[in-house]
């Protein structure tokens, strides 16, 4: 009964602050124009709550750590280029700090179609429309954060394990006692019942790095400065390469029975497979749906989190941007609402990783149990 | 950047990474890790097993110390009943033995004492008869010298016997 009060209220908050966020964007846009029409100055000060949140959502060529006095203070990462005129460029992104934002013929683009991309110039210093993008690999702040995260779960599991061979057979003890339950649970939660006795400890790597990187990676979402603060799994393309390797185990290690249900599901009529294969294609449809579903339930539950909780602490510059003193009394709402947003996203940040990891053992299970 | 346009360079390093992540992991964390927690599950297993298995013999262990006991006081009862009844045995046969011979002794003094009585009385008989002897002898030679005197002499004989 508790927990369904709980459950609802928060999907109740959910909701409500979805629709609060969106009003606030709305009003912010129709605002805009209206501002620019009053004063210039205005503007150039105003708050504009939908880049608020896409700076902070987004990806980032430098990390940003805080602002002082209009001055901002930043962590600055190396960018990485090749482009066919001048060929592999790496330098720091605290170069583009100049009044025209380039350097060695690149621009960081602010405004216009390529906004926040690095973009190649011709000799007329306009945008080469010929040839706009250069190839970016670029260490951005969530590559950062990945790279950082990696040598933080490597270093942490190596030695768990160097605790687990110096002392085998006893009794579990500080950062490894905490852990191994959750090692073990998702071993005797996630792998076993999924993958069955027989099999579950070849994908037990698998889901294990699964499961904890997308835990730290959620969980580092929420520190809201350095190293935390970038939002890694609620970035599509962090989502689509875990899909991928979940799709690459799943398709690497189908059996014969998995195939046959794809191209000759037993006990379908033949006429929906003979002139038009309309099963198979409904069944190779599903081999990618399913990781793909994967992907956008990650990606869309973190970045709403942090996007709900960029929009309660707008709040606060939203009222404040009406009546300065409106911003004092938004101020401890806000503040109370994101307190309950951030303890809400450490239950998704843990819920999120349990889910992807259990319906990737899942579908793993499906494509490799042995039937009869 | 757009929120839905994955962006291929964060791609390439993610890929990157997780492979690399993915790789060492595997290596040298989980693989030791569930080998060791599989090593200690079924140590444990094996403890608890064992230690089952040592209840159970200990239980049985006790079972038959209880059942030797057991044995082994019938045994002893058994032995003290014997000896009890050999014992029971032997008393009442010299019991037995001990009033036949009483009986015995009884009967041979019973037999002597009446012999003894016999001849007792065959004496006295005897002396009976020659005191009569005697005394007839002497009232006849009194009476022969006087009527009186000889009666006075039988009387005083008489008493003189009966005294006796």
């Amino acid at each position: 009964m508790t927990s369904f009060i709980s459950r609802y209220i928060i999907s109740a908050a959910l909701v409500v602050g979805l629709v609060v966020g969106v009003e606030e964007v709305r009003a912010d846009d129709i605002a805009g124009p209206v501002e620019t029409d009053s004063t210039q100055t205005e503007k150039s000060k105003g708050f504009n709550v939908a880049d608020f949140i896409f700076e902070h959502v987004g990806d980032s060529y430098e990390w940003h750590i805080l602002t002082v006095n209009g001055h901002h203070i930043s962590i600055p990462l190396p960018i990485i280029l090749y482009s066919r005129t001048s060929g592999l460029q790496v330098f720091l992104s605290n170069k583009f700090h100049n009044s025209t934002r380039t350097y060695k013929g690149f621009k960081w683009e602010d405004e216009g179609k390529y906004a926040g991309k690095i973009v190649q110039l011709n000799s007329a210093g306009e945008v080469d429309d010929a040839n706009p993008l250069p190839l970016n690999f670029s260490i951005t702040k969530n590559v950062l954060t990945i790279f950082m995260l990696g040598i933080f779960l490597c270093w942490l599991f190596i030695s768990i394990a160097k605790q687990y061979k110096k002392r085998p057979n006893s009794a579990p003890t500080g950062i490894q006692n905490m852990l191994e339950p959750i090692v073990l649970f998702v071993r005797d939660e996630i792998a076993l019942p999924s993958l069955g006795e027989k099999q579950y400890q070849r994908f037990m790597p698998f889901l294990l790095t699964l499961f904890f990187f997308i835990w730290f990676a959620n969980m580092l979402g929420l520190i809201p400065i350095f190293p935390g603060g970038a939002n890694v799994t609620g970035n599509i393309a962090v989502t689509m390469v875990l899909a991928v390797f979940t799709f690459v185990v799943i398709t690497v290690n189908g059996n014969k029975h998995y195939w046959k249900d794809i191209f000759n599901a037993p006990g379908v009529p033949w006429f929906l497979k003979l002139p038009i294969p309309i099963m198979p294609l409904v069944e190779i449809m599903g081999m990618f749906t399913k990781p793909i579903v994967l992907m956008v339930r990650l990606f869309a539950n973190i970045l709403a989190g942090h996007m709900v909780g960029i929009v309660f602490m707008s709040l606060i510059f939203i009222f404040a941007g009406m009546k300065f003193w409106l911003g004092y009394v938004a101020a401890p709402i806000s503040l109370i609402f994101s307190i309950f947003m951030t303890a809400l996203e450490l239950l998704v940040a843990l819920i999120q990783a349990y889910v992807f990891t259990l319906l990737s053992a899942i579908y793993i299970g499906m494509a490799t149990t042995e039937h009869e | 950047m757009g929120l839905v346009t994955p962006d291929y360079g964060l791609l390439f390093w993610m890929l990157l990474s997780f492979s690399i992540i993915l790789y060492i992991l595997k290596k040298f964390a989980w693989k030791p890790i569930i080998h060791a927690l599989k090593n200690r599950e079924d140590s444990i297993a094996l403890s608890l097993k064992q230690a089952e298995q040592a209840r159970a013999e200990i239980v049985k262990l006790q079972e038959e110390n209880k059942a030797l006991a057991e044995k082994a006081r019938l045994e002893r009862e058994k032995e003290f009943q014997e000896t009890k009844a050999l014992r029971d045995k032997l008393l009442i046969e010299a019991k037995e033995q001990a009033r036949l011979e009483t009986q015995k002794m009884l009967d041979k003094a019973r037999e002597q004492i009446l012999s003894e009585k016999e001849a007792a009385k065959k004496e006295l008989h005897s002396t009976i008869v020659s005191m009569s002897v005697e005394i007839s002898e002497k009232v006849l030679r009194k009476q022969l010298a006087e009527k009186d005197r000889q009666v006075e002499y039988i009387n005083e004989l008489l008493n003189e016997m009966s005294r006796n």
